[in-house]
């Protein structure tokens, strides 16, 4: 049984894009704070702190989760995924990011890294989606700045890239 | 805001895990998905002393024909029971509910059993439990036990678990029926439901009706219905008597107003799917 006191600070470790990770943190620490101050991966980012704006989304084994909602010593031998590991090594951004800057579906930026994770793990399950479909995804998460309309357009043009690389 | 300290504990079985809540009881909040806890936490709207973390448990990730119910572990999330191929074959509405039920992002987190726990009068699991007259199995150290929804369900984020017993699983009765259908108002896709209705025809022309997001809990009513006046009328005297409350999303009047449009519309909609 794995137990942390209230005043332990204790060694977390995991996988983050693919690389092991380890910091020492209380119990009551949110992996977005474990990932951002004490490993210095800010590219998740932290709006509401209570599950509703999505900034924070990333993926566990995979699946789409609001790291807010999440403590970082749940996170332990489990696989983390952030918007860190979407671009290659070099930087070329990868389909869905250049349709997010092909169809302007970012401006100010600060929801984008949740909305991109949300995806990532949306369009893996369900790879050529109805706009719809995408709307639906795209309820959990809030845009203040651009609005939605070009973050549709441009998952409904990253999922028809990938359609017509499959055919 | 960050959630104040607590002891955190993660147990590897379910009775590991009874036997450190027995041991805290109501200083200790059970955490499976945290999609409702961990904001509470985050928000210090809940300080509980020790968490126990139950979220892992392979043991209680499972969903089960029993009988003629379906058991749903208590680590189970919302979308994989969405997403389990016989839901629509055995309990057409919940497959009509779930997708309402927060968004994708915290389907993929939040549990079935959380949802119960949790007991939000505008909640759709509680609701079609409710409907279907499902079952919630509890278990502590002094045993486990098995309440019906009606008798699980108190009040607003108030239901009838004792400190030390942990929600194992809930059980849906399997349903005969595909005529169903469920709607719900909300100010935006997957916020909560200012009002919710759901209908199942039971047989020839009873229907059970479940409704959300207007009392303190979800209300099941089973009733007659032989034409749409007397659908009209069966919504207008539950309008007034469940009332409706006042809150941030809605007022009463709104609630009591939408519940006597949306609820004809659900009913005939279950009336008018084949048999």
């Amino acid at each position: 049984m794995r137990r942390v006191n209230r005043d332990e600070r204790t060694r977390i470790g995991f996988t983050l894009n693919g690389r092991a990770v380890s910091g020492d943190a209380e119990s009551r620490m949110l992996l977005t704070d474990f990932l951002r101050h004490v490993i210095g991966a800010t590219g998740t980012h932290v709006g509401c702190e209570h599950g509703v704006c999505g900034c924070c989304t990333v993926l566990i084994d995979g699946v789409a989760v609001r790291g807010c909602l999440t403590l970082a010593v749940q996170a332990e031998g489990r696989a983390v995924t952030t918007v860190e590991a979407l671009a290659s090594p070099d930087g070329a951004l990868n389909a869905l990011q250049q349709a997010f800057q092909q169809h302007h579906a970012l401006q100010c930026g600060f929801c984008t890294p949740g909305i991109l994770m949300s995806f990532t793990d949306y369009l893996a399950r369900n790879p050529h989606p109805t706009e719809d479909e995408i709307r639906e995804v795209l309820s959990g998460h809030l845009c203040r700045c651009t609005g939605y309309a070009g973050i549709v357009a441009a998952v409904l043009a990253a999922s028809g890239g990938s359609a017509q690389q499959a055919s | 805001m960050k959630p104040r300290r607590f002891d955190y504990v993660r147990p590897e079985s379910a009775d590991e895990a009874v036997a450190v809540l027995a041991e805290y009881c109501d200083a200790a909040s059970v955490l499976a998905g945290g999609q409702s806890l961990m904001a509470m936490l985050n928000l210090r709207l809940a300080e509980p002393a020790v968490l126990i973390d139950i979220a892992s448990l392979k043991e209680l990730d499972y969903i089960r024909i029993a009988g003629n119910m379906i058991e749903v572990g208590a680590a189970v999330t919302q979308n994989r029971l969405k997403g389990w191929p016989e839901l629509a074959g055995k309990l057409p509405l919940l497959a009509a509910a779930l997708p309402f039920v927060g968004h994708f992002q915290t389907r993929n987190k939040g549990t079935v059993c959380g949802s119960i726990a949790h007991a939000d009068p505008s909640s759709e699991i509680p609701l079609v439990l409710a409907t279907l007259g499902g079952e919630v199995v509890l278990r502590s150290h002094r045993g486990t036990r098995v309440l019906a929804a009606a008798d699980f369900q108190r009040g607003a984020l108030t239901t009838a678990r004792e400190p030390d017993e942990l929600i194992i699983a809930v059980r849906f009765p399997v349903q005969p029926t595909a005529r169903v259908a469920f709607r719900e108002v909300a100010r935006r896709h997957g916020d909560f439901a200012i009002v919710a209705v759901a209908a199942c025809v039971e047989d020839r022309d009873t229907v059970r009706i479940g409704i959300g997001g207007i009392a303190d809990r979800p209300a099941a009513r089973s009733a007659r219905i032989d034409s749409a006046a007397d659908a009209t009328d069966i919504f207008e005297s539950l309008a007034c008597e469940l009332e409706g409350y006042d809150d941030l999303h809605a007022s009463a009047r709104l609630r009591r107003d939408l519940l006597r449009r949306v609820g004809p519309v659900v009913v005939e909609e279950a009336l008018r799917c084949a048999a």
